[in-house]
């Protein structure tokens, strides 16, 4: 740590703003909110971190990116350097610098928190990934030792590309087979531009496949290959196959037209460029009055992309309130910014359709907080009574996921939970030597970074199988 | 890359393409279909396997020009390639070992019967097909399914064959002769409507679902449809369900739902919308 600044000094310098896109003029784009630090503000705001001796943001990241140590470098300048460090602990940062959920992980355990604002390390960890993909000439490009071991990754979304960046890294060769026609998975498919453009995934994607990733589009496991039938042409398989199915409310009237699941929502819009429709050939229905059920990340993109779309309003119906709403604080910020509606302790009982069997409105009921359940958040309750119907012309439903049978069924030895998630241990082994796991098929629903950091993990562990198999 | 191996004009908006897909040759069974991606801009569609050659390795696809995206990929040539092809998705389909198999292909769904004819046939069923279109002309596959047992055709003008509609011809073999299980691949109307007639015959009637679909995987849920109080996914539940129990209703309706949409995008093939497209791919 350089002594050109006292920690006096450093404790003086505030947190810098992220500078963003004016709140009227982005809810009519679909450029990224946020612009990134400017130089001047990332030295400043990288000052302000302490060099802890045992810096505790370190454990609060769940790919265990040494945060001290990518921030001396840049405040001294060597930003090579600081990219470099940052890369060999996160493979995609410039992907978790913008999606991550600091406020709960690095930046709540920051020591400059319990007096003040931590440290913006998403901030700085997106300025120093920024300036690495713009300079990938001045990185040095390690050309590791083959081993000669093959490994297999299924999905290339967070887990999957992390995964294959750690054990390209260790000399490995990898395949990975992606379902879709285009390589992230959820950050391509889920993820709107606003937030993570396309080209930065691109990018990450083709670092990846420089580092010598080969990635096969257009291979379903459970259809295209099986399992069993990859076990046979390589030493090592990593499962990383996402979230799978949409889970639909059960009420009445949800297969009227204008009822979507998140996932057709954000796939038809993002993957597949419905917002440039009818120069891209997939169409959306752009609804006036947009109702999203649900109070996640994926809730927030869906009624923020509805806003972009061009409805009127566009609203979250959520049965908590704002204190539960799972959602990163960032994006639930950013969407009130941009006018969305909030419908708070609301639970759809029915969607309501005319006699074409187009969406109208949702029948609803008022709920009210009673006792904490076990996920220790208040549970919601109904108020008898209370029914009304909110009007709206299009449905997103955006309340969760569940596990994906199209692989699991044509692996029948592989063991699952009772919900049809794979079981794995914390290095994501399986119950099939050699087969490891990771991500939402392990975890259900969770987020980019704790699939990267399963990614890391089961890479490491794999690392080590694979040393213990005969040449 | 899948390159177009061969083409093949088989009614005045039918074609079919082999489609170069040798993985998905190798292992397709009868009743699974593969998603279609012809261009970076391009909707993903399904299309159900009408046959496959695994020494080529070539996909046959039978594809009705109705949409843009279909009009584009008939539009395509021998040597021209599609971006992407992905599968073979769905379930293959629920076989019987032995007995006597009614299989009926309304349209472009004749090419889907085709397979199902096979393996029955390879299974050693006795097969008896019947197959319709509106006029002669539209009449498809009647040769290809004559190798797997008694074809009866049936046109709405009379022009070739027996004069009406599937069901009336399939209504008299199903009162005349013992059928085990009944296959009905076609337009929505044409199954619903053999569904309706099987039921008062109580025989098992199998029916292959195409609705909307954009991943294939089970992932976006658009292609949900009813099966009494039940919901499911035709992409990884079906395609193919038991006749008696869809809401064809909902189907149809569902069916409709970009209508409007299509017709824009059918527009949006006029002259400068293709300048237009082509200056974007470029920049």
């Amino acid at each position: 740590m350089s002594a050109r600044i006292s920690t006096k000094q450093r404790m003086q310098i505030t947190r810098q703003a992220m500078p963003e896109q004016d709140a009227a003029a982005r809810a009519a784009n679909f450029l990224e909110v946020n612009l990134g630090l400017p130089e001047r503000l990332a030295l400043l705001e990288a000052d302000r971190c302490l060099q802890c001796k045992d810096p505790r943001c370190m454990n609060g990241c769940p790919v265990g990116v040494n945060i001290p140590k990518f921030l001396d470098l840049l405040t001294a300048g060597k930003l090579a350097e600081a990219a470099q460090s940052l890369l060999c602990d996160n493979a995609l940062p410039a992907v978790t610098g913008r999606v991550c959920p600091q406020e709960t992980q690095c930046e709540a355990v920051c020591v400059r928190a319990a007096k003040g604002l931590p440290v913006g390390v998403g901030y700085l960890e997106r300025y120093v990934a920024d300036w690495a993909r713009e300079h990938r000439d001045q990185l040095p490009q390690v050309k590791p030792q083959p081993t000669g071991k093959k490994v297999a990754i299924v999905g290339s979304g967070p887990a999957g590309l992390t995964a294959a960046g750690e054990l390209a890294k260790l000399g490995h060769d990898v395949t990975i087979y992606e379902a879709l026609h285009k390589a992230g998975g959820v950050l391509v498919y889920g993820i709107p531009e606003f937030r993570l453009p396309k080209k930065i995934v691109a990018q990450e994607v083709e670092r990846l496949q420089e580092a010598g990733v080969k990635i096969e589009c257009n291979v379903v496991i459970g259809r295209t290959y099986t399992i069993p039938e990859l076990q046979k042409n390589f030493d090592a398989i990593f499962i990383a196959n996402g979230a799978g199915l949409p889970v639909f409310m059960n009420v009445p009237g949800e297969n009227f037209k204008g009822v979507y699941s998140a996932n057709e929502y954000l796939t038809r819009i993002n993957l597949m460029a419905a917002y440039d429709f009818p120069r891209s050939d997939t169409p959306v229905l752009n609804g006036q009055r947009v109702a999203v059920v649900g109070g996640g990340n994926v809730a927030m993109d869906a009624v923020r992309t509805a806003k972009r779309l061009g409805a009127t309003e566009a609203m979250i119906v959520y049965r908590r309130t704002h204190d539960e709403l799972p959602a990163r604080a960032e994006e639930v910020h950013h969407a009130e910014q941009e006018g969305i509606e909030f419908e708070f302790l609301t639970a759809p009982i029915e969607v309501i359709g005319n006699d074409k069997r187009w969406v109208t409105g949702m029948k609803c009921q008022k709920m009210k907080l009673g006792e904490p359940d076990s996920s220790g958040r208040r549970r919601p309750e109904v108020i008898p009574g209370s029914e009304f119907v909110l009007d709206c012309d299009v449905v997103v439903v955006a309340i969760g996921t569940k596990s994906n049978p199209l692989l699991t069924a044509t692996c029948p030895d592989l063991k699952l939970n009772k919900w049809g998630n794979i079981v794995a241990d914390e290095n994501g082994a399986t119950s099939l030597p050699g087969v490891f796991a990771g991500g939402d098929i392990v975890r259900g629903a969770a987020t980019v970074i704790l699939a990267m950091g399963d990614g890391k993990k089961s890479a490491q562990a794999m690392d080590k199988y694979l040393a213990t198999l005969a040449k | 890359m899948h390159q177009i191996l061969a083409k093949q004009t088989l009614s005045p908006n039918v074609t079919r393409l082999d489609v170069h897909a040798p993985r998905i040759a190798q292992i397709r069974q009868a009743g699974q279909f593969v998603i279609v991606h012809r261009a970076e801009n391009s909707e993903r569609i399904p299309l159900t396997i009408a046959d496959s050659n695994p020494e080529t390795g070539a996909v046959t696809l039978v594809i009705q020009a109705v949409g843009k995206s279909t009009n584009e990929l008939v539009a395509l040539n021998v040597g021209d390639s599609i971006r992407d092809v992905a599968g073979p998705l769905g379930h293959p389909t629920e076989m019987i070992s032995s007995g006597h198999a009614l299989c009926i292909g309304g349209g472009v769904g004749t090419a889907v019967v085709h397979p199902i004819a096979q393996g029955l046939q390879q299974n050693g069923v006795r097969v008896t097909s019947v197959i319709g279109g509106r006029s002669k002309e539209w009449v498809i596959f009647e040769n290809e399914l004559k190798r797997y047992g008694n074809v009866v055709v049936c046109t709405d003008d009379g022009s070739y064959g027996r004069k009406g509609f599937v069901t009336d011809a399939a209504k008299e073999i199903l009162t005349n002769e013992k059928v085990d299980i009944v296959y009905a691949v076609g337009p929505v109307p044409m199954m619903r409507a053999v569904a309706n007639l099987t039921r008062g015959f109580g025989v098992h009637t199998i029916v292959s679902l195409n609705p909307v679909m954009i991943d294939g995987t089970g992932m976006c849920g658009g292609c949900r449809v009813s099966l009494g109080n039940e919901i499911k996914f035709a992409c990884v539940d079906g395609p193919e369900f038991d006749g008696h129990k869809v809401n064809f209703d909902e189907l149809q309706d569902r069916l409709g739902t970009y209508r409007e949409f299509e017709e824009k995008s059918l527009a949006c093939d006029a002259e400068n919308c293709r300048l237009e497209k082509q200056l974007s791919q470029k920049s």
